[in-house]
């Protein structure tokens, strides 16, 4: 049995992309890649340490973006957000079937390789999708908007554009407690952030640092929110649907009862 | 501000506004201009969703449910006797500003009572949406209830601020109306929305030639019927929305089940159930027309008055109808596809580019996601095995009813029970 090589990268795209350019370059056969945090030993395994290089994944890049289109290509690194083990092969095959073909149909769905690729592209977005309704800004007392969120996905980088657009004119912080990192936009631009320690972050010390009107608006909202509930239409499955508990802990209107 | 009172306040006014469906944000785009406040991107976000699963993403709230009429249907009716509250112009505004930046609402939706007369009301419905507009920059949703009575000039101001308005129709029938709302005229609800849409297709030619002509409710109107209350039939309803969506160029029409809020003999008895089931298959006879081709008197004529509950209305047409089936999924334009019970818009287009690359069969179209229990007896495809028994329609139905599970089925077993 021939030993199978698996390629260990930093995690960000441009480490993917990397992974996929040495592929090519020494034309390895079957390879399995990997986050660096995602690996475990194994035996009858080459492991290959690879390092990021721009612009090496950039060449990458550049070529599959001639063969394909601008949703291809957010669908790809949607895809990649998913952080679904074993998603960086799916996305591997997926390239060599796109640069195999002169012209790439991206609508033929009775292709598996690309229905997946559509499918889990479509979970993420979804998850983006949520993360931009569910969000709750907390205004602290240095006036920065915080939220902290911890999607199933790593959908921070979709998400910064909305976010940017339409609270213009507010400074705002949105962390991943999952992730560990955050968006910080500081009225011009929108910096990634990450905290020494995890308790400055902690829903804790937010509070402590409220602005005097902070509660206030909550139970407003709150109020709000019940308020608007017609009872004699009470639909729990429905509900649930719309927005599964797991959700509930973003949510000021699921969680303050006072 | 004094936050008790205001959240007094605040849980009297969305109460009483609650009962109004239309909650969309979306249709009307509006770019974040010079750094403000907001944007409005054409697609609504449901910030979050109520116990009994409606999206909620506008902040929507009466300025008062002070009123001088007696709406039989309505809770902020006169004589109703329930406790009167009334925003001022600036809490109005503080309340949506604050509720925008924590990002809990795509904008706001305001309606409201009618106290001295229309124009006054209106006037003041106009304040806070220009309010929103000048002085904070917001470039969020907003939604204003045309007051019915108001006068054109102040229809004309409400659309510069506003991305949508509208007016209820409420009751469905002119006679249904006369018997409900005595002291109000069909020609009041009329005359704001012929204004408004006049408003629309002027300020659009005007665009055409000059850019920088502001844009006039760039959502367009919508209106709401409430169904149920006065024995009206589903063709009544449909005919008359279809009338609206014609003659206003409405954006949408909203159909709410009647729910009963005080007693009254003109008005179905405390307690009666909420026509939710019939609700649903209305808003799927409008995407039908609206979406799919069809046209009203396909669906509901004097023959077929009302729609079936049991059924979606597109299988009951395809019943009615089954000489036009067996349909090739390979060849038939899309058009066609669209009427196959199972197969909604987006299946279609999906059958459209993926019958370019190969012909489809049975396992195709499952993966590409048709509802294939239903669809089967109604199209042929590259497959030899397809459905060629001749079934009388009602023993097709029972038939698909027993493959499918209805999320209503539940709602039928009660129902049954009730008459057994
Ligand atoms: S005028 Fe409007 S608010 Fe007043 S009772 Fe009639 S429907 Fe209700």
């Amino acid at each position: 049995m021939n030993p199978q090589t698996i390629l260990v990268y930093d995690g960000s795209f441009d480490g993917f992309l990397s992974c996929i350019f040495i592929v090519y370059d020494q034309k390895i056969k079957n390879p399995i890649i990997r986050k660096a945090s995602q690996t475990n030993n194994q035996m009858f395994m080459i492991v290959e340490h690879i390092v990021t290089e721009e612009h090496k994944a950039h060449r990458v890049w550049k070529g599959f973006k001639e063969k394909t289109n601008a949703t291809q290509q957010r669908d790809f690194f949607k895809v990649f957000l998913s952080e679904i083990k074993g998603v960086e092969n799916t996305l591997l095959n997926y390239m060599r079937h796109v640069f195999e073909k002169t012209h790439a149909p991206s609508t033929d769905f009775s292709n598996k390789n690309i229905l997946k690729i559509t499918q889990v592209a479509k979970m993420v977005q979804r998850e983006k999708h949520r993360m931009e309704a569910f969000v709750r800004f907390q205004l602290t007392n240095d006036n920065v908007y915080v939220a902290t969120v911890a999607p199933d996905f790593n959908v921070l980088p979709l998400i910064s554009h909305h976010f940017k657009d339409r609270y213009a004119d507010q400074k705002w912080l949105i962390y991943d407690t999952t992730r560990k990192y955050g968006l910080y936009y500081n009225l011009s631009s929108v910096e990634i952030i990450t905290f020494e320690n995890s308790n400055t972050i902690s829903s804790k010390n937010i509070e402590k640092h409220y602005n005097g009107q902070e509660r206030d608006f909550q139970k407003l909202w709150s109020t709000y929110y019940r308020s608007v509930n017609i009872t004699s239409r009470k639909n729990t499955k429905l509900h649930l649907q719309h927005i599964p508990k797991r959700y509930w802990k973003y949510l000021i209107e699921k969680t303050n009862n006072s | 501000m004094s936050f008790d009172r205001i959240r007094e306040k605040l849980s009297i006014l969305a109460d009483a506004a609650k009962y109004d469906v239309s909650c969309a944000s979306s249709g009307g785009k509006r770019a974040n201009t010079q750094k403000g406040l907001g944007n409005n991107t054409g697609m609504g976000i449901c910030h979050t969703y109520t116990e009994d699963g409606r999206c909620v993403s506008l902040l929507k709230i009466l300025l008062t449910n002070h009123c001088i009429y007696d709406c039989a249907y309505c809770v902020t009716r006169k004589s109703n006797d329930i406790k009167r509250a009334a925003f001022k112009i600036q809490e109005v505004v503080d309340l949506t500003i604050n509720f925008y930046r924590r990002n809990y609402i795509e904008g706001l939706f305001l309606s409201s009572g009618i106290f001295k007369n229309s124009d006054y009301t209106m006037e003041r419905l106009i304040t806070v949406a220009k309010k929103l507009r000048l002085e904070e920059n917001f470039n969020g949703y907003i939604h204003l209830k045309s007051i019915p009575g108001a006068s054109d000039e102040l229809m004309r101001q409400a659309g510069l601020y506003a991305d949508r308005l509208s007016v209820n129709i409420e009751i469905p029938t002119v006679s249904g109306l006369k018997l409900l709302a005595p002291d109000k005229k069909h020609e009041d609800f009329i005359k704001p929305m012929q204004k408004v849409k006049n408003e629309i297709i002027q300020y659009k030619t005007e665009k055409k030639i000059i850019k920088s002509t502001p844009r006039y409710a760039p959502a367009g109107q919508s209106t709401q019927m409430i169904i149920g209350a006065t024995g009206e039939s589903d063709k009544d309803i449909m005919y008359s929305a279809t009338y609206y969506y014609k003659k206003f160029n409405m954006r949408r029409v909203y159909y709410s089940g009647y729910i009963p809020v005080m007693p009254d003999n003109r008005l179905p008895s405390i307690g009666t159930e909420v026509p939710t089931l019939r609700e649903n298959r209305l808003y799927q006879t409008d995407w039908l027309i609206r979406f799919y081709g069809f046209s009203i008197a396909e669906i509901l004529n004097t023959t077929h008055k009302n729609l079936d509950l049991d059924i979606d209305p597109k299988l009951s047409w395809a019943l009615r109808n089954l000489q036009l089936f067996p349909i090739d999924i390979n060849t038939a334009d899309k058009r066609t596809l669209a009427r196959v019970p199972g197969i909604g818009m987006a299946s279609v287009s999906k059958i459209v580019q993926a019958r370019k690359f190969r012909r489809l069969d049975w396992s195709h179209l499952k993966a590409i996601g048709i509802a294939t229990n239903r669809a089967q007896y109604f199209i042929t495809c590259n497959s030899k095995d397809f459905y060629s028994k001749d079934l009388t329609p009602i023993m097709l139905k029972n038939k698909i009813l027993k493959s499918t599970k209805s999320k209503y089925s539940n709602y039928f077993n009660q129902q049954l029970s009730l008459f057994s």
